[in-house]
């Protein structure tokens, strides 16, 4: 029954989105406030539905009702109650529903706190978010239907994939949607100011927290995502340039750009055709990601459900919603004038730079993940196209944007000095050069890639450390005026802080984690030692060991340095009965100076079994950069300048100028 | 500064780093695209020419059963993959992943060695019971043994 009631829910959520896409968008182009009004209460309404709909789902997997084939096939009476509710969108059809509640979640929160948008701008961003309901509510409806139901019922269901059933991954997939969806905010604003023809400052404080919001978002999911496959998968690895990781992280690149290219807008008036392009093109490669994960193009180890049928539908969706918001954007864009001219070097310059490597970057990771698939479609040849590719790609063209990053926010608008800004970092170039020397000295015999690395990603932090200490005037005003100043910088310049130093860490535990890691493989018995670049892991022994809905073998490691017991690791090897499958669970120890990471393999006889160890220095650097980042970007969200729809129209155009002033520093 | 000038510096910029761009992607593409191969495929390649022993590779097809062996040190594995028309010996040293068992599809990513054994640097297995890789089941089909479908679920 209450199966049923969600189903319904869908179908009428259906019917009120196809109103809200027509007839407020209507209604503005008629002036009609009536038609206009409506695109409010059409969208609390779907809301309301597509939640019934969701509530439904949840309720069905929470009480384990098997005669929903969803449930049956992906959840199990014995898994823990978290799985049983992350199970919800641990599979196709129920992560389709989670992608559509956190759409129309946020075109209820537009209905609801965008009072301060014009009526019919209103109405316009509402129908645009409409048609991309449409389109998922019917995907939804008609290839993907969660609520189906199973005859004859069956005892108990095959189970979640027990490489979901973890803390880390419940939640990658909400973050990862919540940032993809996020997106399609901006994109709703680009194509409702296209069909205004008309591109301000304003708009681009409308769209800033969105955006903002997306990729704090996005930057987490795709944190969690990695650190999932850092501790689950069990071999070490957080990230494989694998297409469906690509997925997430090119709206990321192009997510960042677009954060970037906003700034321009808002301040300076410019740069408003490329803005509005790349909101488009970041949402198409949000739709992009959920094409390739959910239509089974890919070999990948992320593809759990794949189905082509799907997959012709969602690219046929991609086609119109791309084809169409360039369309008009080729019609409109011409007409938009671009306002404040700048110098190459200049704040704005340095932004422009930014976006043109991070577009480049994305277009690059772009073709390295479609061109297998264009070339299997074509010709019928295989071929994969793996880290090495990336690395000599991306890597080259990320350089220049990450070293050019640290100098960015030194530069005033308009016109800029770079000698001056580059002075002005002193300390940080002092701090570069010295960190050049002592990684030279202490690591000389490491990989030498390892030394202009680390120095990268010190030059980064110290620079945004010393960008911000320069803003605070310290030790150069009494400290009582650094305080105040401290107190009225505005909370945006510390996101910027925050997020490049973050960025900073980022590099410097990749850089770490993969020059010095240490690796050892070998077979042990119980009692046996192994040295692991400083630390001493002793085998102690392996038993079996039950836990609620696996069994699984628990090795036991005396890990001890210098002679020091520091700590006992015991990873394991589950397996599962519901779906039957094998599962490594690695021992993980974080301290200060980085990872320990220890995994148990197969017996290979006479109580011998596999084992392998790493030491992974400063590798927990690059989530908790990554945090950093998320901090950043969530400071500068709780600016007030950036509340969600902060700013009305009329006051929009005295106040960027001043802003940019006292953004500059003066 | 005017309009048009900014604009000359905008497309000059983007021109320069795109074209670095297209010149890193060909000379990526030109070194490290691992082009896959079926058993099958592969023995008519190396009866044409044998390979390089540095050009990567992927090889795809079913853990042959009975197949699967450990060398002294324990931690090198060997196995075949096959298409069921022709045999590949794999060694692999390393742990297995947790999907990997006889008779199940597998795909492999190495290099042939002289003695016509493919060292594989990485093994991939399924990823649950019902999914089998794309290319496996591709290549099972050429070579007429595969009816079901490449996902079930």
């Amino acid at each position: 029954m209450i199966a049923e009631l969600g189903h319904f829910a869908l179908v009428l959520a259906l019917s009120v989105a196809l109103v809200q896409a027509t007839i407020p968008l209507l209604g503005a182009w008629r002036g009609d406030p009536g038609w206009i009004g409506l695109a409010r209460p059409a969208a609390l309404v779907q809301c309301l539905l597509v939640s019934i709909a969701f509530g439904a789902l949840m309720h069905a997997y929470v009480t384990s009702d098997f005669s929903v084939l969803n449930v049956a096939t992906n959840s199990h009476s014995a898994k823990p109650l978290l799985y049983k509710i992350s199970g919800v969108w641990g599979n196709h059809e129920g992560s389709l529903l989670l992608w559509l509640l956190i759409l129309v979640l946020f075109g209820a929160a537009v209905a609801l706190f965008g009072g301060n948008l014009p009526a019919p701008f209103r109405a316009r961003v509402l129908s645009v978010q409409a048609m991309i309901a449409i389109g998922f509510l019917a995907f939804v409806l008609f290839t993907s239907n969660p609520f189906e139901r199973l005859f004859p019922v069956p005892l108990d269901g095959r189970g979640l994939n027990p490489l979901l059933q973890d803390p880390g991954l419940a939640f990658h997939p909400p973050f990862l949607y919540l940032g993809y969806v996020g997106f399609s905010m901006a994109f709703s604003f680009a194509v409702a100011a296209l069909i205004e023809g008309r591109v301000d400052a304003a708009w681009a404080r409308w769209v800033r927290p969105w955006t903002l919001a997306a990729w704090c978002f996005l930057t987490m999911g795709i944190a969690l995502g990695s650190w999932w496959a850092y501790y689950e998968l069990g071999w070490g690895g957080w990230w494989f340039w694998d297409p469906v990781e690509n997925a997430s992280f090119m709206p990321w690149l192009a997510g960042t750009a677009l954060l970037h290219s906003s700034i321009v807008v808002e301040k300076r008036d410019s740069l408003k055709n490329w803005t509005v392009l790349l909101a488009i093109v970041t949402f198409s490669l949000s739709l992009l990601g959920t094409f390739l994960v959910r239509s089974g193009v890919l070999t990948s180890v992320h593809a759990f459900a794949t189905d082509p049928a799907r997959g012709v539908f969602i690219l046929g969706f991609l086609i119109v919603v791309i084809a169409g918001s360039l369309t008009l954007y080729a019609i409109r864009a011409p007409a938009m004038k671009g306002g404040g001219l700048f110098a190459p070097v200049s704040r704005e310059g340095g932004l422009v730079l930014n976006n043109l490597l991070l577009s480049t970057a994305c277009a690059t990771v772009l073709l390295g993940t479609l061109y297998p698939l264009f070339l299997d479609a074509v010709t019928g040849e295989k071929i994969t196209v793996g880290p090495p590719y990336f690395n000599a790609t991306f890597g080259p063209l990320m350089l220049p944007a990450l070293i050019a990053m640290a100098v960015g926010p030194m530069l005033r608008w308009k016109r800029a000095d770079l000698g001056g800004a580059v002075q002005r970092l002193k300390f940080a170039i002092a701090a570069t050069v010295a960190a050049l020397f002592l990684t030279l000295v202490l690591a000389y015999d490491g990989p030498w890639l390892a030394i202009p690395g680390i120095a990268l990603g010190v030059w980064m932090i110290a620079a945004a450390l010393e960008e911000a200490a320069y803003r605070l005037r310290l030790f150069r005003v009494p400290v009582g005026e650094s305080l105040r100043r401290l107190v009225r910088s505005p909370r945006s310049a510390w996101g910027t802080t925050f997020a490049h130093a973050g960025a900073g860490m980022v590099i410097i535990g990749i850089v770490a984690s993969s020059s010095w890691q240490v690796e050892k493989l070998q077979v042990m018995r119980p009692g046996e030692e192994v040295a692991v670049g400083g630390y001493s892991f002793k085998f102690i022994g392996a038993r079996p060991f039950k836990g609620p809905n696996y069994n699984a073998v628990r090795g036991a490691f005396q890990v001890s340095r210098n002679g020091v017991d520091i700590t006992l690791m015991e990873p394991e090897s589950r397996e599962y009965q519901d779906p039957p499958m094998e599962t490594t669970e690695a021992a993980i120890r974080t301290g200060w100076g980085g990872d320990l990471y220890a995994v148990i393999g197969d017996p290979t006889g006479d109580g011998v079994w596999s084992t392998r160890f790493y030491n992974k220095p400063m590798i927990h650097w690059i989530w908790m950069g990554a945090l950093v980042m998320v901090f950043g970007g969530m400071v500068s969200l709780s600016d007030r300048r950036h509340r969600v729809g902060a700013p009305s129209r009329r006051k929009a155009g005295a106040k960027p100028l001043k802003v940019a002033q006292s953004m500059a520093g003066k | 500064m005017t309009r048009k000038r900014r604009r000359l510096y905008i497309v000059g910029g983007f021109m320069l780093i795109f074209a670095s761009a297209a010149a890193l992607v060909l000379m990526a593409f030109e070194e490290n695209i691992v082009f896959f191969y079926s058993p099958t495929d592969l023995a008519q390649q190396m009866a044409k020419q044998p390979m390089p022993p540095n050009r990567r590779l992927r090889i795809g097809g079913l853990v042959e059963e009975g197949s699967l062996g450990r060398e002294k040190d324990g931690v090198t594995i060997t196995f075949r993959v096959t298409d069921t028309v022709e045999v590949i010996p794999v060694r692999f040293r390393g742990l297995l992943p947790d999907l990997f068992r006889e008779g199940q599809g597998i795909v492999a990513e190495g290099s042939m060695a002289a003695d016509g054994i493919f060292v594989a640097s990485e093994v991939l297995a399924k990823h649950d019971e019902t999914y089998m890789p794309k290319e496996v089941a591709d290549a099972l089909k050429e070579a007429g043994q595969w009816q079901g479908k490449v996902n079930e679920q």
